[in-house]
């Protein structure tokens, strides 16, 4: 018989193929992969010229050297890159490479900044509140429609996401652009930012003297929740069986496979938009060029690194946020450009993907023959 | 290369031992293939035949054991190895390019410039030599099984094979092309060629072939003359000396002999007859396109009550597959009438693709039965308990029911698939080819399961490529020729006649 044509999953290196093996075996490999990860930084280091220990001492200081670092730092970078990481996972996981979780994650601030401009300044602490819920259900409405734009062309014409979704990406930076010299503009119409946050309408602060936000308390409860629904309940279920063979779950299962895409499309849309509103309203206060240092496009790493598994995520956000926190100080105290750091990165991912390719193969080899 | 004459051992595999894991695949195996011969190597699922072929073809690499190629030990480290030695191998799944013409596929793997001209000269000298019909300009999409098959043969010919390894090549094909594939095969190894037949068909083997070899659970259990034997010998040595039936299933060989004694014999069905109930599935001038718009169903009639099996007898391509898919509520007709009940069983045609998430675990595969419809939360406890009864009721081979579907042989991954759609109280049923690809023992556990449904009120649909196999479990037949049913009485020779349309008469 001629094979199927093929899915686009078939072709991702990546699967969740290997929920079969246990966590400790995951965090074996996982820590493996971060040793050559490492092994690299520091031939980089060497190879550059620079002080291998005193950088790799000061990435350290940075991520995790002093409870403001792991609080200040590294964790509030692991935030968006846990919800933006979730968004990533969860469309994988059905098949669909949206690699757009930058543009949602963008859609999501734009619009969670246009909101909050038109809530003003809240009289009192519940309209405060209820106001934040708005700009962050804002932000996450915002990504799950920039997100149904690539849904709509792929089950509607065709059109690849990986494409239409990078392209969707370059729309939403010109727009925050456009927004933040012209509607969102602040008041002096000094400086190419929206005006900043009142006070009362930012996120709350989790630990006194921090600035860690209860962000992370939402990112952790929505990656217990995407494990639960992925796991336990038939949505769930159907999103994964979709991705796992569209042709079976539509024959066997007599799923509807191009609404679950839609479906998960827009979900994995929404929660980038969540991670947009929920660090302009935790962190940045404000909505200006560069909002993202590609938090959205590391979430692609972060969501491969965990298999595609949302606990996972969470430990490899916090991985990456400490990278990312450790590369500014490394930067800061050794002279290092924290560029190396996305080479770290960059291998990680590689390695994974290589990884993966590899075992499948060493199975495929060790299970063939009848 | 072609210096060997008839008689001379070609291949010699000997002693060789394969293991995977803990699991032991072969287990001292030989095989002594001679020039000009068909040579047939059977055995049931998972004795090991496509194993040992893989290490003839190089991939697979033994453990232990001497592979000699013309009486010289060789490896065969892959295989492009092989095909250098003059070894080829047509697998069961082809690895055809479909966006490519036959021409093109031959070439494939070629080396320096393609000359579309003389590409397709040679896949034209070699199909005329090789006695098969062959247009090198056809797009493999187009192509038929059966010509697909004549693709991958002639893509290994044209690499100047001595040795051919044909894996179950008659299990895709429709009765007539089969009886040609193997009349070809005969005449080829006349030709001075020798040629592998995998197969667990004991009739194509003793009617074409030379020597046999039998393997049982990875070890040669028989190497004997074909004349020197005969099909009770061959059915005892695949499954052992049974004596007792086991497990209350009347003995294998029986069953395997009274497939082979079906041919003719007309059945009086124990199913009720009846003119007042409802029929289950009903169709009036039913037409059906495929997903390319072609017209494949063209006003077929028929109806199906509860408590019978009517089996739908055609050759390859005759809108049978697209009838099935909408009798079991998997696809739209064009017009006409349909009746079908909202819950149907249904196995379809290409179990890899349709029916199975192979990276995903064996209790999630029996879960993706009524995804559809499921609300709230998965009861993943119950489910598990349903796989394990499949498992055990179908002897499906699977370290457990959290192992992957990839992880278990072609035909326990059809077990399952069976055992997910007859486990519980099916009411209604659509079934293609249950027993393709299935060993003897699976292929009764299949049947006796499509028999008890039937008997415990269930309507089935059934089609076969295999003819008999239509005869064998169908109380009714339609013969389905064109896109349109005749029903034919339970005979071979009528049914035969009706599904080529009529005119022709049987080979």
């Amino acid at each position: 018989m001629l094979s199927a044509s093929a899915t686009p999953v078939d072709q991702m290196a990546v699967t969740a193929s290997s929920r079969h093996s246990g966590v400790g075996a995951w965090v074996l490999r996982t820590g493996a992969l971060a040793a050559i990860a490492l092994s690299v930084l520091v031939l980089l280091l060497l190879a550059t010229g620079h002080d291998a220990s005193a950088a790799l001492s000061a990435l350290a200081r940075g991520a995790f050297g002093s409870w403001y670092a792991i609080t200040s730092a590294t964790l509030v970078r692991a935030v968006p890159l846990a919800l933006a990481g979730l968004a990533v996972a969860i469309a994988f996981r059905a098949g669909i490479l949206n690699v757009g979780a930058e543009g949602q994650l963008l859609m999501g601030a734009a619009i969670g900044a246009a909101v909050a401009a038109i809530v003003g300044s809240p009289s009192s602490t519940p309209a405060a509140a209820l106001a934040i819920v708005v700009i962050l259900l804002a932000g996450a409405l915002a990504g799950g429609a920039w997100a149904a734009i690539a849904a709509v062309l792929r089950q509607r014409y065709g059109v690849l996401e990986v494409i239409s979704t990078i392209m969707l990406n370059f729309l939403a930076q010109y727009l925050i652009g456009w927004l933040v010299r012209g509607p969102l503009q602040e008041p002096a119409r000094i400086n190419p930012q929206s005006a900043s946050l009142p006070d009362a309408l930012h996120l709350p602060v989790l630990l006194e003297g921090t600035r860690l936000h209860m962000g992370l308390l939402l990112a952790i409860a929505l990656a217990v929740g995407a494990w639960w629904w992925l796991k336990e309940t038939a949505g769930g279920f159907r999103l994964r069986a979709v991705g796992s063979n569209a042709w079976a779950a539509a024959t066997s299962g007599q799923i509807r496979v191009t609404r679950t895409v839609m479906g998960a499309f827009i979900l994995s849309g929404a929660l980038a938009g969540l991670a947009g509103s929920v660090e302009y309203t935790g962190v940045t206060y404000a909505l200006y060029d560069n909002f993202s240092p590609g938090y959205g496009f590391t979430a692609i790493a972060v969501a491969l690194l965990a298999r595609l598994h949302p606990l996972g995520v969470l430990a490899t956000a916090l991985l990456f946020g400490a990278l990312e926190a450790g590369a500014n100080a490394m930067q800061r105290d050794a002279g290092v450009p924290s560029v190396v750091v996305s080479v770290v990165e960059a291998t990680l991912i590689l390695l994974v993907v290589s990884a993966e390719r590899w075992r499948s193969r060493v199975v495929a080899r060790a299970e063939s023959g009848t | 290369m072609s210096d060997a004459t008839a008689g001379d051992v070609v291949l010699s595999l000997e002693g060789i031992t394969r293991r995977f894991g803990s699991v032991i695949a072969l287990d001292q195996a030989s095989l002594r293939v001679r020039a000009g011969t068909v040579h047939a190597v059977l055995g049931e699922n998972g004795a090991g035949k496509t194993t040992l072929m893989r290490v003839a073809f190089g991939l697979l690499q033994p453990q232990e054991g001497t592979v000699r190629v013309r009486g010289v030990p060789q490896v065969i480290a892959s295989p492009s190895v092989a095909l250098s030695m003059g070894i080829g191998m047509v697998h069961q799944h082809f690895t055809l390019v479909p966006a490519m013409t036959v021409a093109e596929n031959v070439a494939l793997g070629n080396h320096g410039r393609y000359d579309p001209r003389a590409a397709a000269e040679r896949v034209r000298s070699v199909a005329t030599r090789a006695g098969l019909t062959l247009d090198p300009d056809a797009m493999v999409s187009t192509l038929s099984v059966a010509a697909q098959q004549r693709c991958e043969i002639v893509k290994a010919l044209a690499r100047d094979v001595q040795l051919l390894i044909l894996d179950e090549p008659t299990a895709v094909l429709a009765p007539s092309e089969a009886q040609e594939l193997l009349q070809w095969m005969r005449r080829h190894a006349e030709a001075g060629h020798a040629v592998v037949l995998i197969t667990h068909k004991l009739r194509d083997a003793l009617a074409i072939a030379d020597d046999v070899t039998v393997l049982r659970r990875g070890r040669t259990v028989l190497a004997a003359r074909a004349t020197a034997t005969d099909e009770a010998g061959l059915a005892n040595a695949m499954l052992g000396h049974r004596t007792s039936p086991i497990d209350g299933m009347p003995s294998m060989a029986d069953e395997l002999l009274a497939e082979v004694d079906v041919t003719g014999a007309f059945r009086t069905t124990a199913a009720a007859r009846t003119g007042e109930r409802a029929p289950v599935f009903m169709t009036r001038d039913l037409h059906v396109s495929d997903s390319r718009g072609v017209a494949r169903v063209r006003g077929a009639t028929m109806h199906v009550y509860a408590g019978e099996i009517v089996g739908i007898a055609a050759v390859e391509g005759e809108g049978q597959h697209e009838l099935l898919r909408v009798l079991a509520g998997r696809g739209q007709a064009a017009s006409g009438q349909l009746t079908h009940p909202t819950e149907v069983g249904f196995v379809p045609e290409d179990r890899h693709r349709d029916a199975l998430m192979l990276d995903a675990s064996l209790v999630e595969n029996v879960a993706l039965r009524g995804a559809g419809a499921r609300r709230g939360r998965v009861a993943w406890s119950t489910l598990r308990e349903e796989t394990a009864q499949i498992i055990a009721g179908y002897r499906v081979q699977a370290s457990g029911v959290q192992s992957a579907a990839r992880a278990m042989s072609g035909g326990n991954q059809q077990k399952l698939v069976l055992g997910r759609e007859l486990h519980g109280a099916p009411t209604a049923l659509v079934v293609e080819n249950p027993s393709r690809g299935l060993d003897f023992r699976a292929t009764a556990a299949v049947r006796d399961a499509l028999r008890a449904a039937r008997d415990a009120g269930a309507a089935v649909v059934l089609f076969s490529s295999d003819l008999d196999e239509v005869l064998l479990l169908a109380d009714r037949v339609y013969a389905m020729h064109n896109g349109a049913l005749t029903e034919t009485p339970s005979d071979r020779d009528l049914v035969g006649r009706a599904m080529l349309g009529s005119q022709t008469s049987r080979a």
